[in-house]
C-alpha cells in the first residue's frame, strides 16, 4: 500500500515539494472512501478540513433560490477540494459533492495551518502552490464569465 | 458544353432533411439539384441563402467522403440563418462554393492531433475528425476537447460516443450545468491540462468565438504546441466569399481567400490590435 506521501507527491498541488514538507503535509491527511452523492462540503459550515482527489470527481455547487442547485466547477483527480480552510473566517463558500465513487486524502486544515506557523518555509511553500491553483481557477472563472457562447 | 458559371452564381440545392440540435441551430443535408457530388474539403465553407433573405457564410460539417451530400449546422442568429433553419425539406436553398482554405489534416499525419472547439465551432471541426477517423491509423493521439454553455447546448452528442468508440478520446465540459450533470464544468481550457497533451508531438486545431480560442491558444501553448503547430478557423465579415470585396480583411489578409483557417502564428498579431 503506498504511504500518503507517495499519493500525494504527484498531485500538482503538492509537486516538487521537498520531502520533508511531504512528510509534515502528509501527517495531517488520512485516505477516506466516499460513495456519490456525498456532500465533501457545505456552504457556512466551518472550514477545518480539505481534500485531495485520487480518483473520482467532485462539484462545486451553490444553491440559488428560483433556480435550484447549480454546478458551477467541477474538480477531478490531482485537484485540491477546498480553500477556504487556508484563510479566515475559515467558513466554506460553496457546497462541494462527490458525482461518482471517490478516494480522497482527507487533511486536516487547523493541522497544517499549525505546522505552517511553525516553519515558514513550508508555509511559503505550500501558500505558493495554492496561490497558483487559486488564479487558474479565478482566470477560468473569468472566462466563465464573459459567456462567450452566450453571444453570436 | 455548359460552361462554368463562375464563383459568384449560385447553384440550387434541395434540402433533403433538416434537424433541430439545441434550440437555436439546426442541421440540414442539402443534395445540388443537378445531383452532381458536392466535393470539399474539412474546414471550406460555403455562401448559403434562402431566396429574398440575404446570403451568409456557413462552413460546411458533413463527411468529405460523402461528397453527395452537402451538410450544414447553422444557428439562427439573424434574418439570413433564421430563413435557412426555417427551410422546410423539399425548398430550395442557394449554394456557392466551396470557399476557403482547409484544416492541415494531411499535413497532420503522424502527429498527436487536439482538436479543441467551443459551441457551434464544433460544426466546422467535424468534417476534419469524420477524415481523421477514416484514416485513423494515420495518426497517434486524436483529443477532441469541446466545451459549451450547458449541456442542452451540446452538439451531435450522439456522435460524440461513436467518436470515442473509434479511437477518438473526448472531454466535453459545459460552462455551468444542473445537478443531473455528471461531466466536466467549467471553461474548455481546463480541459487542456486535463489531456496530458504531449506538445511537442502534437498538431491542434481550434475553432469557437475568438476569445474562446485565444484562451484555448493559450493553454495550447503552455502544453508545449508551438504556434506554429496551431490553426484556428477565424470568422469575419465574409461576403463575396473570392477575395475581391474585402469586407473580410484581417490584417494584410482576407478570410475568405487566405483563411478562414490559419496557422496560429499568422494572425496572432492581428488579433491583438482592438476593433481590427
Amino acid at each position: 500500500m503506498q504511504r500518503i506521501e507517495e499519493l500525494i507527491s504527484v498531485a500538482p498541488v503538492f509537486e516538487g515539494l521537498a520531502p520533508e514538507h511531504l512528510a509534515l503535509i502528509a501527517g495531517c491527511g488520512r485516505n477516506e472512501h466516499m460513495p456519490a452523492g456525498t456532500m465533501l462540503l457545505r456552504e457556512g459550515q466551518p472550514a477545518e478540513r480539505f481534500f485531495l482527489i485520487r480518483r473520482g470527481s467532485v462539484a462545486v455547487e451553490v444553491h440559488a433560490p428560483g433556480r435550484g442547485t447549480l454546478v458551477i466547477e467541477t474538480l477531478h483527480a490531482g485537484d485540491p477540494v477546498g480553500l477556504s480552510w487556508l484563510f479566515a473566517p475559515y467558513r466554506w463558500q460553496f457546497d462541494t459533492r462527490a458525482v461518482e465513487p471517490c478516494e480522497l486524502v482527507v487533511f486536516d486544515g487547523a493541522c497544517l495551518r499549525r505546522k505552517c506557523d511553525e516553519d515558514h518555509e513550508l508555509g511559503y511553500q505550500l501558500m505558493s502552490r495554492f496561490v497558483a491553483n487559486v488564479i487558474s481557477r479565478f482566470q477560468a472563472t473569468r472566462f466563465q464569465l464573459l459567456d462567450v457562447y452566450g453571444h453570436a | 458544353m455548359v460552361s462554368d458559371p463562375g464563383p459568384m452564381v449560385p447553384e440550387p440545392f434541395e434540402l433533403m432533411s433538416s434537424r433541430q440540435d439545441t434550440d437555436d441551430t439546426w442541421t440540414l443535408e442539402l443534395e445540388a439539384c443537378s445531383r452532381r457530388p458536392f466535393a470539399f474539403a474539412p474546414g471550406q465553407f460555403t455562401m448559403l441563402s434562402a431566396a429574398g433573405s440575404g446570403e451568409v457564410p456557413v462552413s460546411i460539417s458533413g463527411d468529405p467522403d460523402e461528397p453527395e451530400r452537402l451538410v450544414h449546422t447553422v444557428r439562427a442568429v439573424g434574418l439570413a440563418t433564421e430563413a435557412i433553419c426555417a427551410a422546410e425539406p423539399g425548398r430550395r436553398l442557394a449554394v456557392r462554393g466551396p470557399f476557403g482554405e482547409p484544416w492541415p489534416v494531411e499535413r497532420a499525419e503522424g502527429a498527436d492531433v487536439v482538436i479543441a472547439a467551443g459551441g457551434i465551432g464544433l460544426a466546422p471541426l467535424r468534417p476534419a475528425i469524420l477524415r481523421l477517423l477514416a484514416r485513423r491509423e494515420r495518426y497517434r493521439r486524436l483529443v477532441l476537447l469541446y466545451g459549451a454553455r450547458s449541456p442542452d447546448q451540446l452538439l451531435y452528442r450522439d456522435e460524440l460516443d461513436i467518436w470515442q468508440s473509434r479511437g477518438v478520446e473526448v472531454w466535453v465540459t459545459v460552462d455551468s450545468a444542473g445537478p443531473d450533470w455528471l461531466g466536466h464544468v467549467g471553461v474548455v481550457t481546463r480541459l487542456v491540462r486535463r489531456a496530458r497533451l504531449d506538445g511537442a508531438a502534437s498538431v491542434a486545431m481550434s475553432c469557437g468565438p475568438e476569445v474562446m480560442m485565444r484562451f484555448t491558444v493559450a493553454a495550447l501553448r503552455e502544453a508545449g504546441i508551438g504556434e506554429d503547430r496551431i490553426f484556428a478557423s477565424m470568422e469575419r465579415n465574409m461576403q463575396c466569399a473570392i477575395g475581391h470585396c474585402g469586407h473580410c480583411q484581417l490584417g494584410p489578409t482576407l478570410v475568405c481567400r487566405d483563411g478562414p483557417v490559419y496557422r496560429w502564428r499568422e494572425i496572432a498579431p492581428w488579433l491583438m490590435i482592438r476593433e481590427l
